[in-house]
């Protein structure tokens, strides 16, 4: 089969679904790929490049229509090229389902199955076309490029000869992946970062880049993200009035504020409020990367850059990935052909739309004449696991109580041990001869001290002591040299004897173990 | 000298003792340590020497000169590999020495003790070479499985238990038997037929613990070293061999208190060999075991920033501890953090493994104890296990089934991505399945650790 990419018609738009690399990919799979010509000039592609890679370039792109069997694109399609559709097609692009209600029409009208991208489930297995998040990670990159670029200061705090730079401060709102990128890109750059997001979990993913979650002091339960398979949820009022108060008590600090704050199929709710614009310092920037969607901002012209009165620079272009069109491209283009690859199982260039599986089934808006959106909810279960049920939390007197309880057992213990210690030490004393109990006394202070002096050993020395404790050991030669002079011959060769293998204890011991701790050294 | 003098001395032998351990705090005072120790034997040695009682003649002269030059030679020849095994030889010289002198101390009894003492006396003996015998046994059998010259697997006889209390329960018999000659030379067979059955008691006590017991084997044969020393000590009258008796037997039976923590199993079930029975099936393990070479391992190593490599005995086994060496010293050089986390019970021997890190030249600093380094797993990018297996396995904490339930262990699946170098598929030494290496960060990285390791090398410069 073929696959075909048109030159993208929206204006402006400089974004191509296939690049020469994956191209190659895609004739791999089976496919002949398919390029209108020029389309990736935007890019940076040149034709040549193309031809290069095994891409026949076809001059018009109802030259393309014609022949694709699929066609990927990038934006939305619009009206003419929705007419350029037929009986058997898969088209393969963003839709925007939700409110394209024409286009689904069209598509099904025409017989065409459609693959949106914005549609792919967010599962680990469907991560690699994940468009969405590809694109919104190139957003946020660019996002802070935007706003370094309006923004006459550095980012990093520097010390020069000619004077002291403070560093500049900047506010991501909206940990998504495109909020993450933006927070990297602006860690990297210097600026002290902070960031807030409604789904307090993401604060391990803010810090590990390098960021400062901003904490409210709200304890309402807040819905796990997870849940929602990773995208933010409406917040309640009281929530909503604790994060603006936090959002003005920032405001007049930050020289940058990059918001991303989307929920799915909504309205972007306005988090950065025409008094928190009026609050900031001039010369500072907002870049509102929800501007598509009406912005986070209400001063926020879709498309354009505004200046207020008051010096602040509000960037609202929708256009971020288009801006970075090589990266964005071949980004774009890998997704797609992972898309592809989940389409061609037998690696055969035949397409085989299994509606069973979950992200094909998911990402798939028409279906052989029929409308298949929305979908139904995937049967694998999103990215977290449920929160963890914390154990009940003791109370104080509880804890005490327990201690105490622990404590009195132990001294209760202690006491019978003790006291069969003096029984045992009453026995062996009425029975034993002096002499003995002398003895004993020693023996029995020498191992509590033995047991006092060891506790203190060094894990890390434990075989340096069973060394040293093999060459002092050895002091049973004191022994033997006491009954080697006796004259029985037996006696004096077992002392002979004896006295030979404690002195290799001594000596061996001692030795070995001053070889040892030589060989521990600091570094 | 006199008796008075030789006392004095041995006083000053004592708290030099007491020193030379209490110096074992740390690396740096352990070293002056040792010094304490060697002068405290040598005061204990000359004031006996030149004491009453004993004459110095040829017989004494050349035994020491004899002992002194194997110990040195042996001392100086040892790997730090073989250490396990030379500190088991030098217990099993313990046991053997009390025994003699036990026997002498029979052969010769002090004249003229009153009823009372010499009753005492003769328990002494009995004790003296039951404590020293099975001491012997056990320590040689201890060092032939450990210098894998007997199996190193747990040798059960049928009804073993039921042969240890019959064996004990006999020798009490022939003590009494013996009392009740007054230790004269007639019952003296009793002591001998005794001195067998203990040395019998010794071999099959340690020939029923199996591998990865070892290190609580060779700190209990210490321990008992040291009551060997104790007793004769007893037997004797000499207030310093008791004193020093009681320093090592302490000594031991705290590192094997140490060690039976680390494995979460009690003394007794040790002592008494085997794993405690299976208490249900063992969790399933899903997953497969996922092979990497040596590039992949080596990129890894060079994106992370911190490492923990994890030895075991493995690492003892292949020699590999200069290679681990070079390997630190080069991932440090980079700028990477590079520590080393040692289980309790890693290797054959308290310590061990401490010891040959020490000798490749890593720096003591970096090499943590578990209770250090435990928590710093999740934030580690990269955990190297070279050669351990149980002390790295979540079951442990995940299976309440596994038979090493509760064992406390090295969390290296927390850290970002763990490679285990490995001979091959198959379970330790204790055989229990390992579901570590079965986790999605895991990679094994097959193959003899040394070699794996040099391979390693040439890919980061």
């Amino acid at each position: 089969m073929k696959i075909g990419v048109p030159k993208e018609v929206f204006k402006g738009e400089a974004r191509v679904a296939m690049t020469p690399d994956s191209a190659l990919l895609l004739q791999k799979l089976g496919y002949e790929c398919l390029i209108e010509t020029k389309a990736g000039a935007a890019a940076g592609f040149s034709d040549q490049l193309y031809k290069d890679a095994g891409v026949e370039v076809v001059k018009t792109a109802a030259a393309l229509w014609k022949a694709a069997d699929i066609v990927a694109k990038v934006r939305q399609p619009e009206a003419p090229e929705l007419k350029r559709l037929r009986e058997g097609q898969t088209l393969i692009s963003f839709f925007n389902p939700a409110v394209n209600e024409e286009g689904m029409e069209a598509a099904k009208a025409k017989g065409a199955n459609v693959i949106a991208m914005e549609m792919v489930p967010r599962i680990s297995r469907a991560q690699k076309m994940d468009a969405l998040s590809s694109m919104a990670n190139i957003a946020g990159y660019r996002a802070v490029i935007e706003a370094g670029n309006n923004f006459g200061r550095f980012f990093t705090g520097q010390v020069t000869a000619a004077g002291k730079v403070p560093p500049a401060k900047v506010l991501v709102v909206g940990a998504g992946v495109a909020g993450l990128a933006a927070i990297g890109t602006s860690t990297s750059l210097g600026a002290i970062t902070y960031a807030f997001d409604v789904r307090p979990e993401v604060a391990e993913q803010v810090e590990s880049m390098g960021a400062e979650f901003v904490y409210l002091d709200f304890d309402e339960e807040q819905t796990d993200g997870a849940a929602t398979g990773g995208y933010a949820a409406v917040s309640s009022p009281e929530f909503r009035e604790a994060q603006l108060a936090k959002f003005r008590e920032l405001a007049p600090d930050m020289d940058i504020v990059i918001t991303t704050a989307l929920i799915p199929n909504r309205e972007a709710p306005e988090l950065w409020t025409e008094d928190m614009v009026a609050s900031m310092k001039p010369g500072s920037v907002i870049v509102d990367l929800a501007a598509e969607k009406g912005g986070n901002c209400k001063l926020t012209v879709a498309d354009e850059k505004i200046v207020t009165k008051n010096g602040v620079t509000i960037v609202g272009y929708t256009d971020f990935p288009s801006r970075m069109a090589a990266q964005a491209s071949s980004l774009y283009a890998n997704n797609i052909r992972h898309m592809m690859s989940d389409l061609t199982p037998e690696k055969d260039g035949q397409i085989n739309h299994d509606m069973e599986d979950d992200v094909i089934r998911g990402a798939t808006v028409t279906f052989d004449h029929e409308i298949t959106f929305p979908p139904p909810p995937p049967k694998v279960q999103a990215i977290a696991a449920k929160p963890k049920e914390t154990a009940p939390v003791k109370t104080a007197e509880e804890l005490a109580a327990e201690a105490a309880a622990a404590q009195a057992s132990a001294g209760r213990r202690q006491i019978v041990t003790l006291l069969v210690g003096a029984a045992l030490m009453a026995l062996i004393g009425l029975y034993a001869p002096a002499v003995f109990m002398q003895h004993f006394i020693v023996f029995v202070l020498s191992v509590f001290v033995g047991f006092q002096v060891i506790w203190g050993v060094a894990h890390s020395l434990h075989t340096p002591l069973m060394a040293v404790t093999n060459a002092i050991s050895g002091i049973i030669i004191l022994g033997a040299l006491l009954q080697i002079g006796i004259d029985i011959p037996i006696v004096k060769i077992l002392a002979a004897v004896s006295v030979g293998i404690a002195t290799i204890n001594i000596v061996g011991g001692f030795m070995v173990t001053r070889r040892m701790l030589q060989m521990f050294q600091k570094s | 000298m006199t008796p008075e003098l030789q006392t004095a001395a041995y006083i000053a032998a004592a708290v030099l003792f007491i020193l030379s351990l209490g110096g074992l705090k740390d690396q740096e005072s352990a070293k002056r340590g040792v010094w304490f120790g060697i002068y405290g034997m040598a005061i204990a040695v000359l004031a006996t020497v030149f004491g009453p009682g004993v004459a110095i003649d040829a017989t004494l002269l050349i035994s020491i000169a004899i002992g002194a030059v194997i110990g040195a030679v042996v001392a100086q020849r040892v790997e730090m590999t073989g250490m396990p095994q030379l500190v088991a030889a030098l217990h099993s010289f313990v046991g053997l020495a009390a025994v003699f002198i036990g026997i002498n101390s029979a052969l010769n009894p002090p004249h003229d003790l009153p009823a009372a003492e010499r009753v005492i006396h003769e328990v002494e003996i009995f004790l003296g070479v039951f404590i020293g015998a099975i001491t012997f046994t056990g320590s040689i059998i201890a060092y032939g499985k450990l210098a894998g010259k007997l199996g190193g697997k747990a040798m059960i006889l049928p009804g073993r238990h039921v042969w240890n209390v019959l064996m004990v329960v006999a020798s009490l018999v022939l003590l009494v038997i013996f009392m009740g000659g007054h230790g004269g030379t007639d019952v003296h067979w009793a002591l001998y037929l005794m001195t067998v059955i203990a040395f019998v008691i010794g071999a099959h006590l340690v020939m029923a613990i199996g591998g990865a017991d070892m290190p609580v084997v060779v700190s209990m044969l210490n321990s008992y070293s040291g009551w060997a020393a104790a007793a004769t000590g007893f037997l004797l009258g000499n207030d310093l061999l008791i004193v020093t008796g009681a320093l090592v037997g302490s000594s031991g039976a705290i590192l094997s208190y140490i060690m039976c923590v680390a494995m979460n199993r009690s003394f007794i079930s040790v002592i008494l060999g085997g794993f405690g029975g299976q208490k249900g099936p063992a969790m399933e393990i899903e997953g497969e075991q996922i092979a990497i070479d040596a590039d992949g391992v080596a990129a890894a190593l060079n994106d992370a920033d911190s490492v923990v490599i994890i030895p075991g005995y493995g690492m003892a086994v292949a020699q590999a501890q200069q290679s681990v060496s070079e390997l630190t010293k080069r991932l440090r050089a980079k700028g990477k953090t590079v520590r080393f986390a040692i289980h309790p019970v890693a290797g054959r021997l308290p310590g061990h493994m401490n010891v040959l890190l020490a000798e490749a030249r890593v720096p003591y600093d970096i090499v943590l104890e578990m209770d250090e380094i435990n928590d710093d797993f999740p934030s580690t990018d990269v955990a190297i296990v070279i050669g351990s297996n149980d002390i790295v396995n979540p079951a442990a904490q995940e299976d309440p089934n596994s038979p090493i339930a509760g064992m406390p262990v090295l969390e290296c699946w927390k850290a970002k991505q763990v490679f285990v170098s490995k001979r091959g598929q198959g379970t330790g030494y204790s055989g229990i399945e390992n579901p570590l290496f079965f986790k999605e960060n895991t990679r094994m990285f097959y193959g003899d650790a040394k070699a794996s390791l040099d391979k390693l090398l040439t890919l980061i410069g």
